[in-house]
């Protein structure tokens, strides 16, 4: 009887125990390590016990790079466009779209396509498109009588011809999170607003972006996260050029660690990136607890009017 | 609200063919391209969709897989078969790993109250905001020189599985909450012991959670190139890997390629027609459920 119980109450424990392992020793750790990384001046081909303890010089490298804080200004361009430009025609569609149409459904499937596929394959379509000679778009600029766009080969058009990338993998997101939100409004408040004769913008302005500004608010940041995280996709347009017009922050750290083999100055990077993501998932978490705060004080409050 | 079906204007009609021609136009225009030859593809008197297609470019992809020699391959480079072979195995053994450790877990937290779901799902974010970018130092250093897991599945596998389990936990737990416990309590009278009740009760019940699961589990696998470029060897290297070595030479062969790219664009293009609904539920209950 007695070992029945000591097996009920390890039970929990061998349940979790996989998972708990596993998270510990190829998540955590390698976390750890890489703060740690950062203090050495180490090349792959070095045991890390071999590397030298450099304290913050690689941070001081770091700081003092050209090239590095290009790379930085770059991925906060990067990442200030794109999620600009999604937020708005995401948003935007959404307005229009929500409405009781047939083949809604089959819409949406449709849209999260360009999510679902390799960010790898996504970079080789547009690859393909932008090609100077072969490409969709200079192929139907000079069939009009055009000059052909140097979409990948001039810093400029590298830059904006990587933001339209993004823009069309990633605008159906925002989209659908804003659907999603806009159709579980409170019905009510909009037939009010009918009856007391707003008209369509007045009902968008004052009504439907306010109710739905907490989700949009979250979308925001979770675009603005994983818009720090792309890769992928520019490294097959453009591998950061040309010079370092797209180089960002993540393609950098890949570069550094796998052409310059300079792992010590890339965990460097990695660590700054990671703090600049935490500042804003912390952001997030804060804006989501202010937020239940201020709905629960709302409840109470409707609760009192009640009594 | 509801007696205004309204017939929409043409206008609209024309915005949402736009918008779908927009999403689909360069996916259609890759499929389109894997049937071109490299001939037809520089040539610029060839439509872009109307042109006599041809498979040799798949042929030429998965020649060790045919059961004839095609004509047109002189050599059979067995790169992209073997590549397209690794990205199997590695997809579905984590795929299926991650699923058994992931929802023993969640059980685990939603019956025996372990934390709460608030700490799992901040986990899961926390999680979320990591870049595979900075994996790529530690991970590459600890399993090359401290387990000896590099060139490896077992490497690859594994960093997948912890990469995922996150997300798994926190998906699922939403669908365990939802068993009645009745059902659990009537198999424990009966004499079933803990994991009997997981494997014969609870798990046939969250069976569309663990397909939701499953499907971004592997996808994320599947299509993910960074941490597989630097862990994986010669014989292990999978297809996203491939593709990226192979465009950065100076000739590309756009059909070819083309070809490779839809090969890997197959399975998610099924899996989002087969399971749009979880994918799209998935995707919104991190923002709009918090």
């Amino acid at each position: 009887m007695s070992v029945a119980i000591k097996a009920n109450r390890l039970t929990p424990y061998m349940f979790l125990a996989p998972a708990g392992i596993i998270l510990i020793f190829a998540l955590l750790y390698p976390i750890g390590y890489m703060v740690y990384a950062s203090f050495l001046d180490w090349s792959p081909s070095q045991r890390i016990g071999q590397a030298e303890f450099i304290g913050l010089r690689n941070y001081i490298n770091l700081w003092g790079d050209e090239a590095f804080r290009e790379s930085f200004w770059v991925t906060i361009r990067f990442a200030g466009i794109v999620v600009t430009l999604e937020m708005v025609l995401g948003v935007g569609l959404a307005l229009l779209l929500d409405r009781n149409i047939r083949g809604m459904a089959l819409l949406r499937t449709v849209f999260i396509l360009p999510m679902m596929i390799a960010p790898i394959v996504v970079g080789l379509m547009w690859r393909y498109m932008y090609h100077p000679t072969v490409g969709i778009f200079n192929r139907t600029l000079k069939n009009l009588g055009f000059e052909g766009i140097p979409w990948l080969s001039d810093s400029t058009w590298a830059f904006i011809a990587v933001v339209i990338a993004d823009v069309w993998q990633w605008t159906p997101f925002i989209f659908i999170l804003a659907l999603a939100a806009m159709q579980s409004l409170p019905r009510s408040a909009l037939e009010a607003a009918e009856i007391d004769g707003a008209n369509e913008w007045q009902k968008i302005l004052m009504i439907k972006l306010p109710l739905m500004m907490p989700v949009l608010i979250v979308t925001l940041l979770l675009r603005l996260i994983d818009a720090f995280k792309v890769l992928e996709v520019i490294l097959v347009l453009t591998n950061g050029g040309p010079g370092l017009s797209t180089e960002i922050l993540a393609l950098r750290i890949f570069r550094t660690a796998q052409e310059f083999q300079e792992l010590g100055e890339a965990a460097a990077m990695s660590n700054l990136l990671l703090m600049m993501l935490m500042a804003l998932t912390i952001g997030m978490f804060a804006y989501n607890r202010v937020q239940e705060a201020r709905l629960s004080r709302q409840r109470a409050a409707a609760e009192k009017d009640d009594n | 609200m509801a007696a205004r079906k309204e017939t929409q204007n043409p206008a609209f009609y024309a915005l949402i063919a736009a918008l779908v021609i927009m999403s689909v136009g360069p996916i259609a225009l890759m499929l389109a391209t894997s049937f071109k030859t490299n001939v037809d593809v520089y040539d610029a008197s060839v439509p872009a969709f109307f042109f006599s297609p041809t498979i040799k470019n798949y042929e030429t992809v998965l020649c060790n897989f045919l059961w004839y020699e095609p004509v047109h391959v002189e050599y059979c480079d067995p790169t992209f078969g073997r590549a397209l072979n690794n990205s199997l195995i590695v997809g579905l053994i984590s795929t299926g790993l991650t699923l058994t450790i992931g929802c023993m877990a969640a059980y685990a937290l939603v019956r025996f109250k372990f934390m709460g779901r608030g700490t799992v799902s901040m986990t899961t974010l926390l999680m979320r905001m990591v870049p595979p970018a900075v994996l790529l130092v530690p991970v590459f250093g600890i399993w090359t020189f401290q387990f000896g897991l590099d060139q490896t599945y077992a490497g690859i596998i594994l960093i997948y599985t912890a990469m995922n389990l996150p997300f798994v936990i926190w998906i699922l737990q939403s669908f365990i909450v939802q068993v009645p416990i009745q059902l659990e309590e009537a198999a424990r009278m009966d004499g079933a012991n803990p994991f009997q009740v997981f494997f014969l009760v609870v798990l046939p019940i969250i069976q569309p959670g663990l397909a939701a699961a499953a499907i971004f589990t592997f996808r994320i696998a599947w299509n993910e190139f960074l941490l597989a470029n630097a862990l994986s060897g010669r014989s292990t290297r999978t297809v996203p890997v491939t593709i990226v070595n192979s465009i950065t030479e100076y000739d590309i062969d756009w059909g070819v390629i083309m070809a490779t790219g839809m090969l890997l664009a197959i399975p998610p293009i099924l899996f989002t027609f087969v399971a749009s609904k979880q994918i799209i539920t998935g995707m919104t209950a991190g923002a709009v459920k918090g």
